[in-house]
C-alpha cells in the first residue's frame, strides 16, 4: 500500500513531470521564472492548489458525474451520465480554490501578492492544474491515489520552476545574443531541461 | 476611444504577439504542432472560442462583480469549450481524438483568460471581438509556422502530403526524429522569437 503510493509520487514528481514531460503550465512557468523568490512563491501556490483540487475533483467525478454515480439519491438515476459536464465542474472547483489563495496571500503576504501580479488569477488557467484533474480521470485514480498524485505533480512542477529560475538568475552574467535575450533564451533552456528530464523516461517502477 | 479598431485586430499579429511577447498560450503550442492538420483544427477552435468569449465577457462586464470575476470568466469559457469539443467530436472525430485532452485544455489556454482579464473587461463588445480575432490569428501564425517546420523536417510531409520523400519510403530524406519530440518545439519557437525581435528590436528585453 505505502509502496504503491511512494511509486506514484516518484512517478508524478520525476518521470512524468508536469512541466517538463507534458509541458503543462508553461505560460506561468516561463513568465514567472525571472527570480527564484517569486518562482518559489508560485510553486508553493501550485502545490497547494493541486493537492486540494485533484482529490476534490475526484470526489465530484465519482459521486456526481460518472455514469450511474447518482444512485445514492435515488435508484432511478442509475443510467444518468453527466461526464460531459466534468470540464465545467472541475474548472469551477479550481477557480474557487484560486480565489481563496489570492485572498489569503493578499491578506497575509502582500509583497508576494504584488510580485505574482496577474499570474495569480492565471493559476486558475494554469494547464497543470486542470491537466492534473483530467489525468486523474483518465487514469482512474481512487481518492487516496489522487491525493498523492496531486501532491506529487505539484512538487514536480515546483522543482522545475525553481530550477529554471535559478538558471535564469545565473544567465544574467552571460553574453546572450541580443535578440535572443529574455523569452527566446528561456525557451531554449527549457528545451534543454526537457531533454534532461527525458532521461527519466526509461525508469520502470 | 483609447484603442483604434484596426489596432485591436492587427497589433497582436506582429507587434504584440500573444505567444512571442505576452507569453500566453504556450502549452498547446508545444503539444499539437507535430502535424499541420491537428494544428489547423486547434487554431480554428481557439479563434472561435477566443472571439466568442471576448464578446460575451465584454457584454457582461458591467454585471460581473469584481471578487468573483475569475469564476464567471471561466464558466463562460468552459461552456464555449464544451460546445466546441462536442462539435469537433461530431464532425472531425479522428482529429479530435488526436488532440485528446488539449481541446479541454483550451479552457486553460492563458490567451483566452488573459485577454478576457486584460482587454474584454475594459472595452466595448465590438472592440473586444476584434481583439479576440487578432489574438487568435497571432497565436495561429506562430502555431502554423512551428507546425510547418516540424512536419516538414520531422516526417518530410506537409499537410499529410510527401514533400521530401523519406528513406523508409524509398526516397532520399532521412527524417529528423528530434523534430517530433517536444523539446524541438521549444527550440523552434525560441528561434521564431529571435527572428521577430531582430526584425522589431523594440521588443527585446534588456534585463533578461
Amino acid at each position: 500500500m505505502f509502496e504503491e503510493y511512494l511509486n506514484l509520487a516518484v512517478k508524478a514528481i520525476f518521470v512524468e513531470n508536469m512541466a517538463l514531460t507534458f509541458f503543462l503550465g508553461m505560460c506561468s512557468f516561463l513568465a514567472v521564472s525571472k527570480k527564484v523568490e517569486t518562482a518559489v512563491g508560485l510553486g508553493l501556490a501550485v502545490i497547494f492548489v493541486l493537492t486540494v483540487t485533484v482529490p476534490a475533483n475526484n470526489l465530484i467525478q465519482t459521486h456526481l458525474l460518472s455514469e450511474g454515480a447518482l444512485t445514492w439519491i435515488s435508484p432511478e438515476f442509475a443510467d444518468v451520465d453527466l461526464t460531459f459536464l466534468n470540464l465545467l465542474c472541475f474548472i469551477g472547483t479550481i477557480a474557487a480554490m484560486v480565489q481563496l489563495v489570492e485572498m489569503t496571500t493578499d491578506r497575509f503576504f502582500p509583497a508576494l501578492h504584488a510580485n505574482l501580479g496577474i499570474f495569480l488569477p492565471l493559476i486558475a488557467v494554469n494547464c497543470a492544474i486542470l491537466g492534473g484533474s483530467l489525468f486523474m480521470v483518465e487514469r482512474d485514480y481512487d481518492f487516496g491515489e489522487s491525493v498523492v498524485f496531486g501532491l506529487g505533480s505539484g512538487i514536480g512542477w515546483f522543482l522545475a520552476i525553481v530550477a529554471l529560475a535559478s538558471i535564469r538568475e545565473r544567465l544574467r552574467y552571460s553574453n546572450v545574443p541580443h535578440g535572443l535575450r529574455g523569452l527566446g533564451m528561456t525557451f531554449v533552456i527549457t528545451g534543454l531541461m526537457a531533454f534532461g528530464f527525458m532521461a527519466f523516461g526509461g525508469i520502470q517502477l | 476611444m483609447a484603442v483604434k479598431k484596426s489596432e485591436a485586430a492587427l497589433d497582436p499579429l506582429w507587434n504584440n504577439n500573444p505567444i512571442a511577447l505576452q507569453v500566453l498560450g504556450i502549452c498547446s503550442a508545444l503539444a499539437v504542432t507535430t502535424k499541420m492538420e491537428t494544428s489547423l483544427v486547434m487554431c480554428a477552435a481557439v479563434i472561435c472560442v477566443l472571439t466568442l468569449s471576448n464578446l460575451t465577457i465584454s457584454l457582461l462586464r458591467h454585471q460581473i462583480p469584481n471578487s468573483i470575476r475569475i469564476i464567471v470568466q471561466l464558466t463562460v469559457i468552459a461552456s464555449l469549450v464544451i460546445v466546441t469539443d462536442q462539435i469537433l467530436k461530431a464532425y472531425v472525430y479522428e482529429i479530435s481524438k488526436q488532440l485528446s485532452v488539449f481541446v479541454g485544455l483550451i479552457i486553460t489556454n492563458c490567451i483566452i483568460m488573459g485577454r478576457a482579464e486584460a482587454f474584454a473587461m475594459q472595452n466595448p463588445p465590438s472592440l473586444a471581438m476584434l481583439d479576440g480575432i487578432g489574438n487568435g490569428l497571432g497565436y495561429s501564425a506562430i502555431l502554423m509556422a512551428t507546425a510547418v517546420l516540424r512536419e516538414l523536417f520531422g516526417s518530410g510531409k506537409l499537410y499529410g502530403y510527401s514533400i521530401l520523400p523519406t528513406v523508409s519510403e524509398g526516397g532520399w530524406y532521412l527524417p529528423n526524429g528530434l523534430m517530433l519530440l517536444s523539446p524541438a518545439a521549444f527550440f523552434i519557437i525560441g528561434g521564431l522569437i529571435w527572428a521577430i525581435r531582430v526584425w522589431k528590436p523594440a521588443q527585446v528585453e534588456m534585463d533578461g
